[in-house]
């Protein structure tokens, strides 16, 4: 069975484009729109990987990774922030959270595939 | 469309509606009733365009979307007060992105000179808030601007060795929050021996007896040895995530590099430490933890093909409702495909009731079941061609706002029912007139401020737009607080322009409606807002184009208001069936005001051929439709016949003679140019349930025709089967 990310953006267009990168290279993806919506994804199924905006409606990047690390049930899952920010805080505040990895958009679908290829080894 | 283009669509369609929001969160910080989630809503807005701009290289789009969105950051972090002007730049600006969204979008130039003019304005908010001693301000090189670089940081590859080899020595000793975050020291090592020569080791000593282990501890250090051409920022950077996590020790060692490579030339059984060696593919940490904690994932892992069964079954559920894409055309060709099943069921009824059967009988119960089936596919249908107003709402607020700015006059949009769904349509054909009638609104409605200020009004004004269903029609109004209409003033324009009588008696009514009558403009001045050669009486024009009605109503000093009932598509039509010379035809309902069977004394001859009937105290042309259709050569006797008394923007009343009304009924419209050719006079056909092709009268150029046919030309149609 392949592999399941599951991507949390409120645009449609990077949800779009994360998941034709990531279906291109043989992954499952599962979607969310907002870090709450994440959440509720996340009691129904649990991926191997966690792709995550930042700016978001209702729960935030921020929130929604806290929150993620906060229950036993995801031990250990890789969640790699995607955003158009790369400010020291920002990651800072991400690494904090619990985050595992920093993406910068816009992103490129090769080196996408190969950051999630590294942290879901 | 291949999936990139289809990605890009999607872009667009999402920037329409991130620029709604932006537009509506906007209007409501300036007028101070936003909550923080409003203007965290705004800010996301313009973080999302510059986010996909940036995806499809839109370098434009990104540019002028992240210095705006800094200044809105500002504004969110309350080092820039949302005082009126500030708030006037911000609406600009998000004027501006829409124009840049648009022109991205058809690849159109944009006017550089705005974009940069507006960005310097920005930017001097930005230096403002800065100088201002509020808050501390927001990190540096963030904010600042425009050097943002995409790139791609963290684990990124960091391959290719070469010059300058340097040895490192790392110790890295994990805590067990590195694990809980997602991050395997097995991935950080394999991405080190990525980087050059690497040899590592583990130290288990620290690892517990079995009843004092805590699975999901951590054990275990390492030791690395590398020699690589990276710098000693690489190794730190693939540690970034972890720094917070692990205790992290590198350890330049320049002068090892010669001998590093030779030892790691040798047999690693010869490391110091001992314990195993590690090959870039060894145990992951949960691997090798005991037995106990091994059945723990197991179980866990087997609850879950369970979940994703769950899941299957709501893949997207909650998120914003799923869409696709579909061409007009498509739409199109379905709804005429409907509107021939409906037509096919009417005919298939007839001929059933025609066969005698009776009502009761399983057939005319199929039938009545088959009806019901065919008019929900056909609202269903319907419906996909319909969309909200909102779009086209939101452009009025921008021309509002423009206006505001031209005539020095203080007037708010408000509006409401914007969800309100029409056909796509009507909504497209609706932007021009409907953009008149809020010009119009402003520009002659609304009083300057001082005046309002005197008569005890508030200074601003304001303009209400509002669309609402009712029975089966779109009602949107347009309504102002301001004068109303001057009537006195009205009436003496009508009468030096001749358009009336100078003792003409005229209602209240009457007078305002004046205003749609060709060549009227109240205008004192002509200002190039308003008044730009077309009068309300395009506007009404272009409202009956579409099967619509407009009325005014209007209090002195309360101010006016303009409503338009609309069909919620164009494919239908309410219509009169009626009965000439044999023939049927279908008069839409919208232009008929009413229907009459005169009285010998009501018709009177004027001149050899003119008949006119006694209407409400005038006088209406008699026209008699068969005659003009050329279905018969002398014109019916109206006494005996039955009489529409239809409404057309040049004359304004007109008597059609008929023979016989069938029925009112929504009919199917079919184009006449499409399956035959254009006819003066005949705005389209439909095909009646007996299966018989009626034509629809379009009433204006009908009766302007027959006004010209007066003197003497053929008739409009030679014949028709």
């Amino acid at each position: 069975m392949s592999m399941t990310i599951l991507t949390v953006d409120d645009s449609r267009t990077m949800r779009d484009m994360l998941k034709v990168a990531l279906m291109e290279a043989g992954y499952r993806v599962i979607q969310a729109v907002d870090g709450q919506h994440g959440l509720e994804v996340l009691e129904q199924e649990t991926p191997q990987v966690i792709i995550t905006d930042i700016n978001m409606p209702k729960l935030d990047g921020f929130g929604f990774i806290e929150n993620v690390r906060r229950d036993q049930r995801y031990l250990g899952i890789p969640i790699l922030v995607l955003t158009t920010e790369s400010s020291p805080e920002k990651k800072n505040l991400a690494r904090r959270a619990g985050a595992t990895g920093w993406i910068v958009k816009p992103f490129d679908s090769a080196k996408l595939v190969d950051v999630v290829r590294r942290v879901a080894a | 469309m291949d999936t990139m283009a289809a990605i890009r669509e999607t872009f667009f369609q999402e920037c329409e509606e991130q620029l709604g929001e932006l537009e509506v969160g906007l209007n409501a910080m300036e007028e101070g009733v936003a909550d923080s989630e409003t203007v965290n809503a705004v800010f996301r807005a313009v973080h999302s365009i510059k986010g996909g701009a940036g995806a499809f290289k839109l370098d434009r789009l990104v540019r002028f979307a992240h210095t705006f969105e800094t200044s809105l950051d500002l504004i969110r972090g309350g080092q820039l007060a949302s005082s009126s002007s500030v708030m006037r730049t911000m609406l600009r600006s998000a004027d501006l992105l829409a124009d840049l969204v648009k022109a991205s979008r058809s690849d159109h130039p944009v006017d550089e000179a705005r974009v940069d003019a507006q960005i310097a304005e920005l930017k001097a908010l930005a230096e403002e808030a800065k100088e201002a001693p509020t808050e501390a301000n927001a990190g540096g090189g963030d904010a600042d601007g425009l050097d943002f670089q995409p790139v791609l940081l963290a684990i990124d590859d960091l391959g290719e060795t070469e010059p300058q080899a340097a040895r490192y020595a790392i110790k890295l000793i994990p805590a067990p929050d590195l694990y809980r975050k997602g991050n395997e020291t097995v991935r950080l090592l394999r991405e080190l021996s990525r980087m050059g020569e690497f040899r590592v080791e583990c130290d288990t000593r620290h690892v517990p007896t079995l009843d004092a282990l805590d699975p999901e501890g951590a054990y275990f250090a390492w030791r690395v040895e590398l020699t690589t051409a990276e710098d000693e920022a690489a190794i730190h950077e693939l540690f970034e995530f972890v720094v917070d996590d692990c205790e992290l020790e590198v350890v330049v060692d320049r002068a090892g590099v010669g001998a590093a490579t030779a030892e790691a030339s040798a047999p690693a059984a010869a490391a110091p430490l001992a314990p195993f060696v590690a090959a870039p593919s060894f145990a992951s940490p949960i691997a090798s933890e005991p037995a106990e904690s091994i059945e723990a994932v197991a179980a866990a892992n087997a609850v879950e093909p369970e979940k994703a069964k769950v899941e299957a079954a709501k893949p997207d559920a909650g998120a914003s409702p799923a869409t696709i894409r579909v061409d007009l055309e498509r739409v199109d060709r379905l709804i005429n495909l409907v509107g021939e099943l409906v037509i096919n069921q009417a005919m298939l009824s007839q001929r059933v009731l025609e066969a005698g059967l009776a009502r009761s009988s399983s057939v005319a119960a199929g039938l009545g079941a088959l009806e019901q089936l065919t008019r929900e596919i056909q609202e269903g249908v319907m419906a996909i061609r319909a969309q909200p107003v909102k779009p086209l709402f939101q452009r009025m607020s921008r021309i509002v706002r423009e206006l505001t700015d031209a005539t020095g006059k203080v007037v708010r949009l408000r509006t409401e029912g914007e969800a309100t769904e029409v056909d796509r349509t009507v909504i497209e054909r609706l932007a021009d007139p409907l953009t008149h009638m809020i010009r119009n609104a402003v520009d002659h409605g609304v009083e300057r401020p001082e005046v309002r200020e005197a008569a005890g009004k508030p200074a601003q004004g304001e303009v209400k737009l509002s669309a609402a269903h009712r029975s089966g029609r779109i009602v949107i109004e347009v309504s102002d607080d301001g004068a109303g209409i001057n009537r006195q003033r009205v009436r003496e324009i009508a009468i030096k322009k001749e358009l009336i009588a100078p003792d003409a008696q005229l209602s209240d009514g009457e007078i305002d409606n004046l205003l749609f009558m060709p060549g009227f403009s109240t205008a004192q001045a002509i200002s190039n807002i308003s008044g730009r050669g077309v009068g309300m009486d395009v506007v009404k024009r272009s409202i009956q184009a579409l099967g619509g009605r407009i009325t005014i109503a209007s209090r002195p000093g309360q101010g006016s208001v303009f409503s338009m009932s609309l069909p919620l598509t164009l494919a239908v039509l309410d219509g009169m069936v009626v009965k000439v010379a044999d023939q049927t035809l279908v008069v839409p309902l919208t232009a008929i005001v009413e229907t009459l069977r005169p009285k010998a004394g009501d018709v009177h001859a004027l001149g050899v051929n003119a008949r006119v009937i006694s209407d409400r105290g005038g006088f209406a042309p008699l026209i008699d439709v068969g005659q003009e259709l050329g279905y018969r050569r002398d014109a019916a006797d109206p006494v005996g016949s039955v009489v529409l008394i239809v409404e057309t923007e040049v004359s304004t009343r007109c008597a059609l003679v008929v023979d016989a009304i069938h029925d009112q009924r929504q009919v199917v419209i079919k184009s006449l140019e499409a399956n035959y050719r254009q006819v003066a006079g005949i705005a389209a056909a439909t095909i009646l349930g007996d299966g018989r092709v009626a034509l629809i009268l379009d009433i204006d150029t009908f009766v302007a025709r027959t006004n010209r046919s007066a003197a003497g030309q053929e008739p409009l149609l030679a014949a028709v089967g």
